[in-house]
């Protein structure tokens, strides 16, 4: 057992995560006879190596960064978003929508209004679960689990039957959008090599600043804090556990369909008919949960992603090495945070101060939790005294 | 003596918890057919050795002696051959399972893997008979009451021939009655041939049952006496380690007007049913109004109703003269209203979060600590010095997880959470649960003095020595109704346990049984 | 087309499209009442799909009709094997459930179509030619109408599902297992103190849900898509969670749910032949076992139906 102080061990753990993560993939590799050197050092150089590669990366960066904003905001008011891919899917045809509906608007209404189009369709479907939620007590993860395949049905459905033939290109893709309801701009796309990053990245680091100062300096962070670590005594103490979890589910589906806008007006610049649950969803919530669902962690945790991913694809052409590795590395990666149990054997925190109760641990439960606690010996004990 | 046999022998037990000795050298004899008391305080560490003789937890070192045998309870399991039985403090029990599946639970009754329900209801039932231990063996267990539970629970480890019986806390949910029946089974369990340790805190049971005591203080061994030789005064000196002077100086009664008043009130339990039924009550400024009653009588809506966190179906709550019926809880509390809820863990505290942090949970919205919802962290931290310092609140740090602090202290950031505001009104709620006697000692003194500064206080308590203790006034509850309203110097505890079981409603009762 | 052809039609096809379900909501019910939560159902199913597809490409000739019952064991046990990972995970590493059978969902599609470009150098596996098929049931078939309606060019692997689930519905309530079992779901403290193996009872709980979550997967590929890609398990797993949450975790009612939503995904593919339902939009039928789910869940409030401790890890204390 080795002795950290309480922070050291905060970072260690998702270090410790991803490296585990990247030897999972090489052992996987070396099964099958690729090389993991080759492999590794062709998916950096790709993702790395040059002003497109940096680009490309910056840009799928982008929306992982809204959809991990997105889930972390419900996770600090003790919800599991797990209907990211819904959200950011009708945050997706929303956007696109609205700005081939619209193509003569001004940019600088266009623009903003589908963004905050794109906005609203996520709030309202994860607004549905956290309604739900806040009136009846219906467990969130089965609703927004649900509430994907319901999304993602309804999209086929408005994109094939109901959109005007005059905005698509046949039943699955609509027209590519106008330039003023677009996020593309020029000089950026060509300093990185006539990439597609996108305006959106500037709207991202916003999104981290926003998230940030709401969860660090704000009333509003305080009571959705509040509320996800306690919320009966949150309750008790007048904040209204309803009023929070509905705001912080429309927080996080808002969030997550401006992910889904950026895929619409930055990426693609279109839509097209999805099949299954869209990816940015999956990978947000994997990048919240590696980067803890702290600001930082997320802006580190999302660029890491995004570097396996668009590396993953130079891996493949340069290594030979099927693209799917990059996804198993991620899932190996968030198995690893999901066990931190094991980080609690390898590394004792250091005893800040006073004595912990042996048998208490989270709400899990155990024998005798709670009953008969030896609390009152801290009196004599401890150095806090 | 010596032609007792002993029938479990503990000796020198220590239990070590990364340091912290929660049992230091304990000692315990246990004869057959007699019972032994376990007397000490919260946290003396009495679950702690029964754990470790239940076999879910393994003592740091010592010896354990069965039947005159060196033996190592391993596991519940081992625990369970060797004849030992526990009976928990909080039942353990699956509520949708059926009486009989749970007593029946890990010891069936099988014709090959296939359970034989009627053949386990048969040993059941001859079980509940021989022991008088009466139950209905096809109910859900969420569907009977807690008296009932517990004779489940004792079923469950004499099902397994369970000899010896551990009984921790077992009369803290049953009303006065029920505790005079549950200790005539322990008497008849005995009789039986069983031997039994009875862990409590409760001098009067010990008496009343007890063959000898072995009294544990701060985990260590105090010493085992003869029931019969030692007084209840000696008994509860050896158990704190101090002369104890249990008499509070209490004021002279100077009562302002009204501050609190319900009318007719009527409010619904979670499933749907009347928990409080028609009840009115006034409380005056500088007097303290003790609600006394067993658990589950009504208190929990009570409370929740006047702080806005459950629905009133019928009637009003007035306070300070504002009509606040159905109000929510922030502009009950804007109103002028305190609360120290009865769970400090999970509705006082939020355990993650700094101390200076809980200091503000009502109040984090407000000036100083925040201006056009953007945090004041200084004045935060400022507040949280001054708090600490004058309730004495025992941490580190003001930037400390509350969670890591002991008991006592967190109680005490409620308390100066509560009574910091200057509210008119104070609803204490089981105020000292759990906590230890300097703790009590201490809280019980906060509320005089605030009731002395002419705050009005609802105590509202299980523990009925507290009630007569600090209340100007009683008011019994039973089954959501006022049962009784008298003068704790003009009552004693037989008449309160009569009202809290309904027996006599304020005297109306036994008018009628004249007509 | 006549009544009892067209009932015959309905009848087969929502049992071609119930089997997988019903398989796999039946393994959801075990790992939820030994109090495992397990939305890997998904992830399982996958696993099922691609390994049985690789067997029954492999060994077609070698076994001929047998194919794809062997193929549908061989995607049982490997299911089984894979969901190892999230009983380690969450019983004896307190994982978080929700995330732990996240990472089952994560994990399978990537590794199985990165072990299918391993072996056959692309993305999608051929197609199989040893598929379930139709059969009729010996026997039954014969009693006139309800033998044509039933028994008759139907889904072997649905009636095999059918009596699984009276078997282990018998398992759950009747034997010292299923009592057992139950109880670390409801209360695994006080199953511990009873001497009751609690770790045990929930890894033969999550076990079983990767048993039959495979085996299901299995059907799933042999008998409907009939290859293996990255498209193959798309929400079948998620049906099956919302079966067993339809069904109120019991073995009879996550079958008749899924039976259910098999009816709903069956007509949405075979509504255009039926008089009636030819005009309703196919996207009503492919949403409603979803938003059902959401509704019953709704209706439910906050009645504990679920096993009180699913998702609550328990800590032995030694």
């Amino acid at each position: 057992m080795i002795k950290v102080s309480a922070k050291t061990k905060r970072y260690l753990v998702p270090i410790i995560s991803v490296i585990a993560g990247f030897l999972i993939g090489a052992i996987i590799m070396l099964i099958w006879s690729y090389n993991p050197i080759t492999a590794y050092s062709s998916m950096f150089a790709s993702a790395l190596g040059n002003m497109n590669g940096l680009g490309e990366t910056i840009r799928e960066a982008t929306p992982l960064i809204f959809t991990a904003v997105g889930f972390a905001i419900a996770s600090k008011a003790g919800f599991f978003n797990i209907g990211l891919p819904g959200q950011a899917q009708a945050g997706w045809l929303t956007s696109v929508w609205i700005v081939l509906a619209n193509p003569t608007l001004p940019k600088y209404i266009l623009l903003p209004l589908a963004i905050l189009a794109g906005a609203l369709a996520g709030a309202i479907v994860a607004g549905i679960a956290g309604f739900l939620r806040a009136y009846f007590g219906t467990n969130e993860v089965i609703t927004t689990i649900m509430l994907n395949y319901i999304v993602l049905y309804l999209c086929q459905y408005l994109m094939q039957q109901v959109m005007p033939e005059s905005l698509r290109n046949g039943a699955d893709t609509t027209k590519d959008i106008p330039a003023n309801g677009s996020l593309h701009l020029d000089w950026l796309s060509h300093l990185f090599g006539d990439s597609r990053i996108n305006a959106g990245i500037f709207l991202g680091v916003g999104a981290i600043l926003i998230y940030w100062f709401l969860m660090k300096k704000t009333t509003v962070g305080f009571e959705i804090k509040a509320v996800g670590l306690n919320p009966f005594a949150s309750r008790y103490a007048g904040i209204s556990a309803k009023k929070n979890i509905i705001l912080s589910m429309l927080l996080s589906g808002g969030f997550a369909g401006i992910g889904g806008v950026v895929q619409g007006l930055g990426t693609y610049q279109n839509y097209f008919t999805q099949t299954s649950s869209i990816n940015i969803g999956w990978d947000g919530l994997s990048v919240a949960l590696l980067g803890n669902s702290t600001a930082i962690g997320i802006l580190i945790a999302s660029l890491l992603f995004s570097i396996l991913k668009i590396g993953g694809l130079g891996m493949q052409t340069v290594a030979g090495v099927p693209y799917e590795i990059v996804s198993i590395v991620i899932a190996a990666i968030i198995f690893f945070i999901a066990i931190k149990y094991v980080f609690d054997l390898l590394f004792a925190v250091k005893k800040t101060a006073s004595y912990k109760h042996p048998l208490k641990k989270g709400t899990e439960i155990g024998p005798n939790n709670g009953v008969d606690g030896p609390n009152i010996k801290l009196q004599k004990e401890g150095p806090v005294l | 003596m010596e032609n007792k046999n002993t029938v479990i022998e503990m000796k020198h037990i220590v239990k070590d918890f990364n340091g912290f000795k929660a049992n230091n050298d304990i000692n315990l004899k246990l004869h057959k057919g007699e019972i032994l008391a376990l007397l000490g305080e919260n946290g003396a560490g009495k679950s702690t050795l029964m754990s470790i003789l239940s076999g879910l937890l393994e003592p740091t070192s010592g010896e354990i002696f069965v039947n005159g045998e060196k033996t190592n309870i391993a596991s519940p399991t081992a625990a369970k051959k060797l004849g030992i039985g526990m009976v928990h403090q909080h039942f353990m029990l699956a509520n949708s399972f059926t009486v009989l599946e749970n007593i029946i639970l890990g010891h069936e009754t099988t014709k090959g893997p296939v359970l034989d329900i009627k053949k386990a209801k048969e040993k059941v039932l001859a079980l509940s008979e021989r022991y008088h231990l009466a139950i209905d063996p096809d109910k859900k267990v969420a569907d009977i009451t807690v008296a009932q539970q517990q004779r489940v629970e004792i079923l469950k480890i004499l099902y397994r021939g369970a000899n010896i019986l551990i009984f921790d806390e077992p009369t803290a949910v049953l009303t006065p009655q029920e505790i005079k029946e549950f200790m005539n089974i322990l008497k008849g369990l005995a009789h039986e041939g069983k031997s039994i340790i009875l862990i409590t805190h409760k001098l009067e049971e010990i008496k009343a049952v007890a063959d000898e005591v072995t009294i544990i203080r701060t985990g260590q061994d105090v010493g085992t006496y003869q029931v019969k030789d030692i007084s209840n005064k000696r008994m509860a000196e050896l158990m704190v380690g101090h002369a104890v002077e249990m008499k509070l100086t209490k004021r002279a009664e100077n009562f302002g007007q009204n501050i609190l008043e319900v009318k007719d009130l009527q409010v619904k339990e979670n499933r749907g049913n009347l928990a409080i039924k028609g009840l009115s009550l006034s409380l005056r400024a500088g007097e303290i109004l003790g609600i006394a009653g067993i658990d589950g009588n009504g208190q929990d809506e009570l409370v929740e109703a006047i702080t806005g966190l459950r629905h009133v179906d019928q009637g009003s709550v007035i306070i300070n003269g504002q009509d606040m019926t159905n109000k929510p809880t922030r502009k009950i509390t804007e109103q002028g209203v305190a609360s120290i809820p009865a769970d400090r863990q999970k509705y006082g505290l939020i355990l993650q979060m700094s101390v200076a942090d809980n200091l503000i949970l009502q109040s984090y919205y407000q000036q100083p600590f925040s201006h056009h919802g953007i945090i004041n962290f200084d004045a935060i931290k400022k507040h949280a010095k001054a708090a600490v310092k004058k309730f004495d609140i025992r941490t580190a740090s003001s930037d400390l997880p509350t969670g890591e602090l002991s008991g006592g202290n967190q109680q005490k950031v409620i308390i100066a959470r509560e009574l910091e505001r200057g509210s008119d009104l104070i609803i204490a709620f089981q105020p000292t649960r759990g906590l230890d006697v300097g703790a009590i000692e201490y809280i019980h003194k906060q509320l005089l003095k605030e009731r002395d500064r002419g705050k009005a206080i609802l105590l509202v308590s299980y523990e009925l020595n507290e009630i007569m203790q600090l209340s100007d006034r009683i008011l019994v509850l039973h089954d959501g109704q006022k049962s009784g309203v008298v003068k704790p110097d003009q009552t004693n505890e037989t008449e309160l346990g009569l009202l809290m079981t309904g027996i006599q409603k304020e005297g109306q009762d036994l008018d009628q049984s004249f007509s | 087309m006549n009544l009892t052809s067209l009932l015959a039609l309905i009848v087969s096809s929502t049992l071609v499209y119930s089997a997988p379900l019903i398989l796999a909501s039946l393994g959801g019910v075990y790992s939820e009442n030994s109090g495992v939560v397990n939305i890997g159902l998904e992830g399982i199913m996958t696993v099922g799909a691609f390994t049985s597809i690789i067997f029954n490409l492999t060994f077609a000739q070698d076994f001929g009709a047998a194919t794809p019952w062997l193929g549908a064991l061989v995607g049982a046990i490997f299911g089984l094997i894979f969901s190892l990972l999230h009983a380690f995970a969450t019983i004896n590493l307190h994982a978080d459930h929700i995330i732990s059978g996240t990472v089952l969902n994560l994990l399978a599609p990537p590794l199985g179509v990165f072990l299918i470009k391993a072996i056959y150098e692309k993305g999608q596996t051929p197609n199989i030619t040893a598929n379930f098929g139709y059969t009729n049931i010996p026997g039954l078939a014969d009693i006139p109408v309800i033998g044509k309606i039933f028994f008759t060019n139907t889904s072997a692997p649905a009636w095999l599902a059918i009596i699984i689930t009276v078997l282990l519905w018998w398992i759950l309530y009747k034997t010292r297992i299923g009592l057992r079992l139950r109880s670390t779901g409801e209360n695994p403290q006080a199953a511990d103190t009873l001497g009751v193996n609690v770790y045990k009872m929930r890894y033969i709980g999550v076990l079983t849900s990767g048993f039959m979550a495979g085996l299901g997967g299995a059907v799933f590929a042999q008998s409907i898509s009939g290859n293996f890609s990255i498209s193959t398990i798309v929400g079948q797993g998620f049906m099956a969670l919302a079966a067993v949450i339809f069904g109120k975790w019991n073995p009879i009612g996550a079958m008749l749910s899924s039976l259910f939503f098999g009816f709903a995904q069956s007509l949405s593919i075979i509504g255009n032949q039926l008089p009636g339902f030819e005009k309703i939009p196919t996207v009503y039928m492919q949403i409603a076992p979803y938003v059902i789910t959401i509704v019953v869940l709704v209706v439910f409030l906050g009645k504990s139906v679920a096993p009180a401790a699913a998702g609550v890890n328990y800590i032995k204390s030694k």
